[in-house]
């Protein structure tokens, strides 16, 4: 399995990325860590007429605590978030679902913002930016402009990016006092889940995102139930989600993991709090 | 800004165990198959060529890496580190080569390269790691012949050893 041919371009601003994008449109995609878009690329998924290598452009590989979020640019590689000092304390969504996010051997080159990109539906960071309500920030030649996770992701590894814009950073709100949960089914550590869940609870009530199961990560938000009203609300979630059969689960096992997994990660996430 | 057509083959240069190499790649030459056919280094093995058995893994600028899901361009500049770089002479294993002879730690050999290069690059990150550690590692690679105890003894074994001879360095 090679790719396809193609230009590469060695982009050393944003704007010359920029630039090619506005040019090339659709033709043109941008390369970063390469750990989802490469295995596309090999089997020839993806055809693009130019890649534009953004890992050598040093603005973007900035990551950022800011004012009750965590801006993450296009060029910060998982490992070194995993690494981060503050993830712990900041945002312990994401330190709890990162280990599970590829192996060691893809999380030292595969990018946060690639990631998010890419958009599986089962994938670990694209059901946190969404359970999180972060947000992607996009940039194109024209303008840059700022979606809320549940607008930017539009189905299976369909995102609202256009052609012409590449994501320049994710932020990732990191709110205080609320407890925190991750979990997940997977044939194999590190592998695609079958089901994934992340749940917030707060005094306002549990928030529950689930991957792997609907087109795209869905989170939804539920009053501070527990007993059969939790385990009433998470069967009406299961169905929701319109799980299909695939050939790693059927749609039915999907539904009784989003059950069950759900409930233990909320179950978590109280204690986590209290 | 560079950009390099689809149509030509460009010089590439890197350096690999230490030494500086160069070579002609497309663009869209894989770093696996720029290591084997232009460099001629067949250490590193080409198994999925999807990121997903491991075989192809090696160290570039310290960073592990899947040679398969890596252009032979993006590495311009950069240090490779591949498993011939890992003896520390013709006629002698370093001690976590040495530690998987002993252990039986492979059989076929065909995902042992990538593996040592991920044991390589984690022992020196993490010195003393439990096996739960160990297994994560090696949840990145696929080995169909072993079943992993003996990849698991190898690595431990090779991690106490190592400490020790670290500890000697330091207290001399």
């Amino acid at each position: 399995m090679k790719p396809a041919a193609f230009d590469y371009v060695r982009a050393e601003s944003v704007a010359e990325a920029l630039a090619v994008l506005g040019q090339e449109g659709s033709d043109a995609r941008i390369l970063a860590g390469g750990m989802s878009f490469m295995a596309m690329l090999n089997m020839r998924l993806a055809r693009p007429k130019v890649l534009v290598d953004i890992m050598r452009v040093e603005p973007l590989a900035r990551l950022e605590v800011g004012k009750g979020a965590l801006k993450i640019g296009a060029g910060v590689r998982q490992a070194r978030l995993l690494a981060f000092d503050g993830l712990e304390s900041g945002a312990p969504l994401i330190a709890k679902a990162l280990p599970f996010t590829g192996h060691a051997q893809t999380r030292s080159r595969g990018t946060v913002c690639g990631s998010i990109a890419h958009a599986d539906p089962s994938a670990e960071l694209p059901l946190c930016l969404v359970t999180l309500r972060g947000h992607v920030h996009l940039k194109s030649a024209r303008a840059g402009r700022k979606v809320a996770a549940e607008d930017f992701f539009t189905g299976m590894m369909a995102t609202a990016k256009a052609d012409d814009e590449m994501i320049e950073a994710v932020s990732f709100p990191t709110p205080k006092g609320e407890g925190t949960a991750f979990r997940e089914i997977a044939r194999r550590h590190g592998d695609f889940a079958i089901v994934a869940c992340a749940a917030l609870v707060s005094d306002n009530g549990i928030r529950l995102g689930v991957g792997g199961v609907a087109d795209m990560p869905v989170a939804r938000d539920i009053p501070l139930l527990d007993g059969s009203a939790l385990d009433d609300a998470l069967n009406a979630l299961a169905w929701e989600l319109d799980a299909r059969d695939d050939v790693h689960a059927s749609a039915r096992y999907r539904r009784e993991l989003v059950r069950r997994i759900g409930r233990s990660t909320i179950e978590e996430a109280k204690r986590c709090r209290a | 800004m560079p950009r390099l057509s689809a149509d030509a083959r460009h010089t590439v240069r890197f350096i690999l165990n230490g030494r500086e190499v160069k070579g002609q790649a497309s663009p869209r030459t894989l770093l696996s198959d720029f290591l084997r056919h232009q460099i001629g280094a067949t250490g590193t093995h080409v198994g999925c060529e999807h990121g997903v058995c491991g075989a192809c893994t090696v160290d570039v600028d310290g960073m592990l890496t899947r040679a398969c899901m890596t252009l032979a361009v993006q590495v311009e500049g950069c240090a490779v580190r591949t498993v011939e770089g890992l003896a520390p002479a013709p006629d002698r294993l370093s001690v976590l080569q040495a530690a998987f002879r002993r252990h039986h730690a492979l059989q076929c050999g065909f995902c042992t390269a990538g593996i040592l290069m991920s044991l390589d690059v984690f022992l020196k990150a993490v010195p003393d790691p439990d096996e739960e550690a160990v297994r994560d590692l090696l949840s990145g690679h696929l080995c169909r012949c072993t079943g992993y105890t003996p990849i698991v003894r190898a690595a431990l074994e090779a991690a106490a050893e190592l400490r020790e001879v670290q500890g000697e360095t330091t207290h001399a």
